[in-house]
C-alpha cells in the first residue's frame, strides 16, 4: 500500500476550515454559472459539443495516421519533431535541447503536461531554472506548491495570500493585497524574464494535422511573449491534441473558454506553424501512457479531453475539497480518470472521490462520459484488488444477506431493533454517518412486515 | 392496469411510510398493484463500491420477483436506474432484459404512462424540491442546470396538482446533496458539506419540508436536519402527491 494520504484524508483537512471552503465552493460555482451565462446564450451550443466530441472520436479511432501527417507537416514547415515515450524521455529531450545550447534558464508557459511530467523538478535537479509565466502558475511555484486546478491554478489562495508571497519574493510591501498592484508587479517581474530566456517552453491547445501547426490558447500573451523572444521554442503536446484540419479549430475554440472560464475565447489563440529565421522551433510528442488508454475501451473517451477544466467548476466534491486532496497534476473529475491509467495502485482512491451526480458529464465540451468512468474504473480497481480487505469483507456479507429474502429480513430487523434498543452501539465516534448526521429514526415495522399483516391477511 | 411495486431495501427498513404512500397513491388513480414478496435489492450498494460482480445474487432474486409484469414501478430513481444500467441474470437474460425495458420510478410513471393531470391532494406547506442526481441526470426526470435546452421536470409537473403548495426558488436547483451511497462514509467529511450545503439552501428559502423522488438522498439530509435540530423535514414526493 502507498503509505502518502488519500482523497478522503487530505479532502478531511481541507474541511478543518469551513468558512475556506465555503469560499472555494463560492469562486468555483461563480466560474460555473459564468459558463452557464454564456453557454445557455448560444442555441447551438449543444451542437458544438456533439461536433467537437465526434472530431476528436474520429481523430483517436486513426491517430496514428494523423500523428504522421502532422509530423510532415511540422517537419516540410522547418519545425523539429521528437517524440518521447513516457515522462522521463520527454523531460530528457527538453534537458538535451537546452543544454546542447548551454542554456540553463528556461521561460515556461502553461502546461499541464509538464506537470504530468514533472519537468520542472527534473530541471531543477540538473541545474537548470525554471520561470513559469502564467500569472497563477508562477504565484504557486512561489509558494512551491503544485497547481490545485488545470486553468485557475492558484485558485486556492486568497489575494491577501498572494500578497504575501509577492512580499517575501517580489518585492511588494507588506500587507499589499490590491490585485491591480500585485499583476502589475508580477508583469514587471515577468518583461525581466521574457527578455532575458534563450529558451522558451510552451505547451499545445491544438495540433493541426493538415498544417503541421500548433495552436496555443492563453490570455495573458504569456506563451507568445516567451515563444517570440526566444531562440528555441520548444512545444510539448500530448499524442492526443490533434484535430484534423484548421476548419475544426472554430468549434474547439467556441467550446473552450466558454465552458473553462465563461469568456466567449480566450484572449491569445496563437499560431505557431514556422519558426521564425534564427529561430528553432521544436515539438515533442508524448505518450506517456496515452497509447495505453486508447487501448482502454471504456476509457478511451478521456483522451478527447481539451483541458478546460469545467468538470471540476461543477463538481460538488471538488469544489468541496480542493485540488490538492486528489494529489495529481491533473485533478477532479477527469484528472479521477485519466490518473488511474498512469498508476492504478496510487491513484485507487480517485474514481470513489465522487458520487458519481452526473454533472461532470454534462458541462464536458467534448461529452466525456466522465461518471460512467468513475464507476468502471472501481469495476477495475476493485478486481485489481486496489481495495481495502475489510472493505471487501463487508460486500460479500452486504451481497450475501441482499441476495436472500431471509437473510435480508433477520438483518432488517436485527438492525432497526438495534437503532431502537441500543442506540449506543451505532450513534457513536466508530460511526462515520453517526459524526455529522443522526441515524434514521427506525420504524415499528418494515413495509414488508406491514403488508404481510394488514394486505396479505384482508 | 396492474403493476408490481418494488420497494428498495433501505426504504423497506427505514421508510415504510414513503412505499405506504406509494402503493396508495396508485390504488388511488385505479391502479391494480403487486408487491411481490421476498424482494430485496437492486445491487447497486455493492455495483457502486466497485463490487459489481458480487450482485449475481441480488439480480436473479429481483428477477424472480419481478419478471412477467407489465409494469415496475419504484419509489426510487437511483436504484430504477441502477436496474435499467445493469440488471442482467444469467438464468433467466431475456427476463431480465424485459425488466430493464419495463421499471419507471414513481414520477415518470405518473407523467409518462398514466398521465396524471389532477390530484386529490392537499398540503399548505412551502415545499423544497431536491433533484436526486439519479433520478435527474440518469432518468432525465427533470431537466438538468448544465445544459441548453428547455425547462421540465416530472416531479414539479405533479407537486403543482396539490392543492395549498407552495414551491420554493433555490438558488443552487440541481447540486448533489452528497449522499452517493458509500461515498457518504467513505467520504464523510464532504459528504456532510455537500449535505449542510443543500440543507442551508432550502432553509435560506424558508422551506418547511425537503422534498424529491429518492429517499437515499432525503435520510442523509434528514440526519444533517435533525443533527441541527431543525424544525424543517423531510419527506418522500409520493407522501405529498398522497396527501388529504
Amino acid at each position: 500500500m502507498h503509505t502518502e494520504k488519500k482523497h478522503a484524508a487530505l479532502a478531511d483537512r481541507f474541511n478543518t476550515d469551513e468558512a475556506r471552503v465555503n469560499w472555494h465552493d463560492e469562486t468555483l460555482w461563480f466560474v460555473r454559472t459564468k459558463r452557464d451565462r454564456l453557454t445557455h446564450g448560444l442555441p447551438e451550443w449543444e451542437m458544438l459539443r456533439n461536433t467537437a466530441s465526434q472530431i476528436k472520436h474520429h481523430v483517436l479511432s486513426r491517430l496514428s495516421e494523423y500523428l504522421q501527417t502532422f509530423e510532415q507537416n511540422a517537419l516540410a514547415n522547418g519545425v523539429q519533431v521528437h517524440w518521447a515515450a513516457d515522462a522521463e524521455e520527454h523531460n530528457r529531450l527538453v534537458y538535451e535541447l537546452l543544454t546542447k545550447h548551454g542554456i540553463d534558464r528556461m521561460v515556461k508557459s502553461k502546461s499541464m503536461l509538464t506537470e504530468e511530467c514533472h519537468l520542472n523538478d527534473y530541471l531543477a535537479a540538473n541545474g537548470i531554472e525554471v520561470i513559469d509565466s502564467d500569472l497563477g502558475e508562477r504565484i504557486v511555484q512561489l509558494a512551491k506548491e503544485p497547481p490545485s486546478h488545470i486553468v485557475l491554478p492558484c485558485i486556492h489562495k486568497k489575494k491577501e495570500e498572494i500578497g504575501e508571497i509577492f512580499h517575501e519574493h517580489l518585492g511588494t510591501a507588506a500587507g499589499v493585497s490590491d490585485p491591480q498592484v500585485l499583476t502589475e508587479t508580477a508583469r514587471q517581474h515577468l518583461r525581466d524574464v521574457f527578455i532575458t530566456r534563450k529558451a522558451a517552453l510552451t505547451g499545445v491547445n491544438f495540433a493541426v494535422a493538415e498544417t503541421g501547426e500548433m495552436v496555443v490558447c492563453t490570455n495573458e500573451g504569456n506563451a507568445d511573449m516567451g515563444a517570440h523572444l526566444a531562440d528555441i521554442h520548444i512545444a510539448s503536446m500530448g499524442l492526443e491534441k490533434l484535430i484534423p484540419k484548421r476548419e475544426h479549430l472554430g468549434v474547439f475554440l467556441r467550446l473552450l473558454t466558454r465552458s473553462a472560464t465563461g469568456q466567449p475565447i480566450t484572449t491569445y489563440s496563437s499560431h505557431f506553424r514556422k519558426p521564425r529565421k534564427g529561430q528553432e522551433m521544436h515539438v515533442i510528442l508524448v505518450d506517456n501512457g496515452r497509447s495505453r488508454q486508447l487501448g482502454r475501451e471504456d476509457f478511451r473517451n478521456s483522451l478527447k479531453c481539451i483541458r478546460c477544466g469545467a468538470c471540476m467548476n461543477t463538481c460538488p466534491v471538488y469544489r468541496r475539497s480542493g485540488g490538492h486532496s486528489y494529489h495529481h497534476a491533473i485533478a477532479g473529475p477527469i484528472g479521477s480518470i485519466l490518473a488511474p491509467n498512469l498508476d492504478m495502485e496510487k491513484f485507487s482512491d480517485l474514481p470513489f472521490a465522487s458520487t458519481l451526480c452526473g454533472s461532470c458529464s454534462n458541462v464536458c465540451p467534448v461529452k466525456i462520459d466522465i461518471h460512467n468512468q468513475l464507476y468502471k474504473w472501481r469495476q477495475v480497481l476493485v478486481k485489481a484488488g486496489h481495495t481495502d480487505s475489510k472493505k471487501t469483507l463487508a460486500m460479500k456479507l452486504m451481497a450475501a444477506t441482499l441476495a436472500s429474502p431471509a437473510k435480508f429480513k433477520l438483518a432488517g430487523k436485527m438492525g432497526r431493533w438495534t437503532l431502537k434498543y441500543a442506540p449506543f452501539t451505532v450513534n457513536n465516534r466508530l460511526n462515520p454517518w453517526y459524526k455529522g448526521r443522526e441515524m434514521p429514526r427506525p420504524p415499528q415495522q418494515s413495509f414488508s412486515e406491514w403488508y404481510r399483516e394488514v394486505k396479505i391477511k384482508k | 392496469m396492474e403493476v408490481a411495486l418494488f420497494v428498495p431495501c433501505y426504504v423497506d427498513q427505514f421508510y415504510p411510510g414513503a412505499a405506504r404512500a406509494t402503493l396508495e397513491l396508485l390504488e388511488k388513480l385505479g391502479i391494480t398493484v403487486h408487491y411481490p414478496v421476498g424482494q430485496t435489492c437492486c445491487g447497486q450498494p455493492m455495483a457502486n463500491s466497485g463490487y459489481a460482480h458480487l450482485t449475481d445474487g441480488c439480480n436473479e432474486n429481483f428477477v424472480d420477483h419481478f419478471r412477467g409484469y407489465d409494469y415496475i414501478v419504484s419509489p426510487s430513481g437511483s436504484c430504477v436506474l441502477h436496474i435499467k444500467e445493469h440488471l442482467h441474470s444469467a438464468k433467466h437474460p431475456t427476463e431480465g432484459e424485459a425488466i430493464r425495458q419495463s421499471i419507471y420510478e414513481l414520477t415518470e410513471f405518473l407523467t409518462d404512462i398514466v398521465k396524471v393531470d389532477r390530484l386529490d391532494a392537499r398540503f399548505p406547506h412551502k415545499v423544497g424540491v431536491h433533484q436526486s442526481c439519479h433520478g435527474q441526470r440518469g432518468l432525465k426526470l427533470s431537466q438538468m442546470s448544465e445544459l441548453t435546452a428547455l425547462p421540465f421536470s416530472k416531479p414539479e409537473q405533479l407537486l403543482r396538482l396539490v392543492k395549498d403548495i407552495e414551491l420554493i426558488e433555490l438558488d443552487r436547483v440541481d447540486e448533489c446533496c452528497g449522499f452517493g451511497g458509500t461515498f457518504c462514509v467513505a467520504e464523510e467529511a464532504v459528504s456532510v458539506k455537500m449535505g449542510k450545503d443543500r440543507v442551508a439552501d432550502h432553509l435560506r428559502h424558508g422551506a418547511e419540508y425537503i422534498t424529491g423522488a429518492d429517499m437515499s438522498c432525503l435520510m442523509h439530509m434528514e440526519g444533517i436536519l435533525r443533527r441541527n435540530h431543525s424544525h424543517a423535514r423531510v419527506i418522500h414526493i409520493a407522501e405529498i402527491l398522497n396527501s388529504q
